[in-house]
């Protein structure tokens, strides 16, 4: 059967607007998950975040905005994290060895926050900064203050937690870069902290 | 035959009724607890209502809306993108946060999936539906292969683990139902095939055996 000048045309409008709608929902074919889309789209426009009041380990009360003409790192944690939280622990202690001296307290810093607001208290957040080395002031354990505020801030962040069923948490773990005006600019991959902290290192 | 009337006669009443049930909360969170239940019974089953819904539609209306899509071709084409749509896992993380994205789905499924399948479906041809059968258990394939190889979460609300389990299940039902579809076309009578066309596909069915 010849296909008539209907089928034709009806098919070639059918390729036509299912292949835009796969463009406009891929981003262009370039981000096939939700975590590759968040990722573009902070890059893409730099998101403001709220000023959610948080305490670190020391039981001061800071805002992310307290930052601001400093570039920060942020990644979200929980202390009783084993497995992936080790590594963002130990992934943010090398950016810290690694980023000069001079750099960090003045012109950079550090925050780990926790999302498990129920279980991780100051006394938590302390541990957890001592098996790192957090010393509160380049690098903070923080958690909010406010436990109402914690899902406002993770949708601001784009950070999805959900239990995995033994107690403890999976995440989509990142390191959320945040400008000196004090907006997410970007987010990274942290499997490799120490090309980062060489990147801030030279942060113009 | 009374009971296909009394049926046909209350088809987009199925077809509602039955996306409904899907969509109260309970169905959802039953379903869309899991990635596995999501993407391998939730969404076949939208799939399903709008398939069933359309083959219970006045036999009048599937001819006009037919002719309206433009034949089997553009049918099958809308169902495969749309059917593309949503196996895109970001796809799958936005109906799960965004409920316009959940209402969108819960649309889309039936109607520009379901539907337009089942249009087309009585009116191809066995290489037709060699076609569509062959390009479906193949995406179902590379996906789960996909799904259990990716070094990376592909969806932020589901367990890394729940996707390496889902793309195997996906790899043994493209498996199983390859097996099944290559069963009915060399032992033949297929019991999908409507009565109407069953004696001229047959014809056909024997043709593509013997080459």
């Amino acid at each position: 059967m010849i296909p008539g000048k209907r089928t034709i045309a009806a098919a070639g409008l059918v390729i036509l607007m299912g292949a835009s709608i796969l463009w406009w929902g891929t981003d262009g074919f370039s981000a096939f998950t939700a975590e590759t889309a968040r990722r573009l789209e902070v890059l893409r426009s730099p998101r403001q975040l709220p000023a959610t009041a948080l305490e670190d380990q020391d039981g001061h009360v800071f805002r992310l905005q307290d930052y601001q003409g400093r570039l920060v790192a942020v990644e979200f944690i929980y202390t009783r994290c084993t497995t992936l939280c080790r590594s963002m622990g130990m992934a943010f202690k090398q950016i810290l060895d690694r980023v000069p001296q001079q750099a960090p307290g003045r012109d950079f810093a550090l925050v780990s926050i926790s999302f498990d607001t129920e279980r991780d208290d100051l006394s938590s957040l302390k541990a957890y900064a001592n098996t790192y080395g957090a010393d509160g002031t380049r690098w903070r354990i923080a958690r909010v203050r406010n436990a109402a505020d914690l899902k406002p801030l993770l949708n601001a962040f784009g950070i999805v937690v959900i239990p995995d069923g033994l107690g403890g948490f999976e995440h989509n773990a990142a390191i959320h870069l945040l400008g000196r005006d004090g907006k997410l600019i970007q987010i990274i991959d942290i499997d490799d902290p120490l090309q980062f902290a060489d990147r801030i290192a030279t942060w113009h | 035959m009374a009971l296909r009337i009394v049926l046909s006669r209350y088809a987009p009443l199925w077809l509602g009724s039955l996306c409904l049930l899907l969509a109260t909360p309970l169905a959802r969170e039953s379903m869309e607890a899991t990635m596995s239940a999501h993407m391998l019974v939730q969404i076949p089953l939208l799939v399903a209502s709008g398939f069933l819904s359309c083959m219970l539609l006045p036999e009048y209306w599937q001819e006009k809306l037919f002719v309206t899509m433009g034949g089997a071709i553009p049918c099958v084409l809308l169902a495969l993108f749309a059917a593309s749509y949503w196996m895109l896992p970001r796809a799958l993380d936005a109906a799960l946060s965004h409920p316009l994205a959940e209402a969108a789905k819960f649309i889309s499924l039936p109607v520009l999936v379901g539907l337009p399948l089942a249009l087309a479906w009585k009116r191809l041809s066995i290489i037709g539906r060699g076609f569509v059968w062959t390009n479906f258990i193949s995406m179902l394939a590379v996906l789960g292969w996909l799904y259990i190889d990716a070094p990376v979460r592909v969806c932020n609300n589901y367990l890394v683990n729940q996707q390496e389990s889902t793309g195997w299940l996906m790899v043994k039902l493209a498996f199983m139902l390859f097996l099944w579809w290559l069963g009915t076309l060399f032992i033949g009578g297929n019991p999908a095939l409507p009565e109407n066309s069953a004696a001229e596909t047959g014809n056909e069915e024997m043709q593509t055996g013997r080459v």
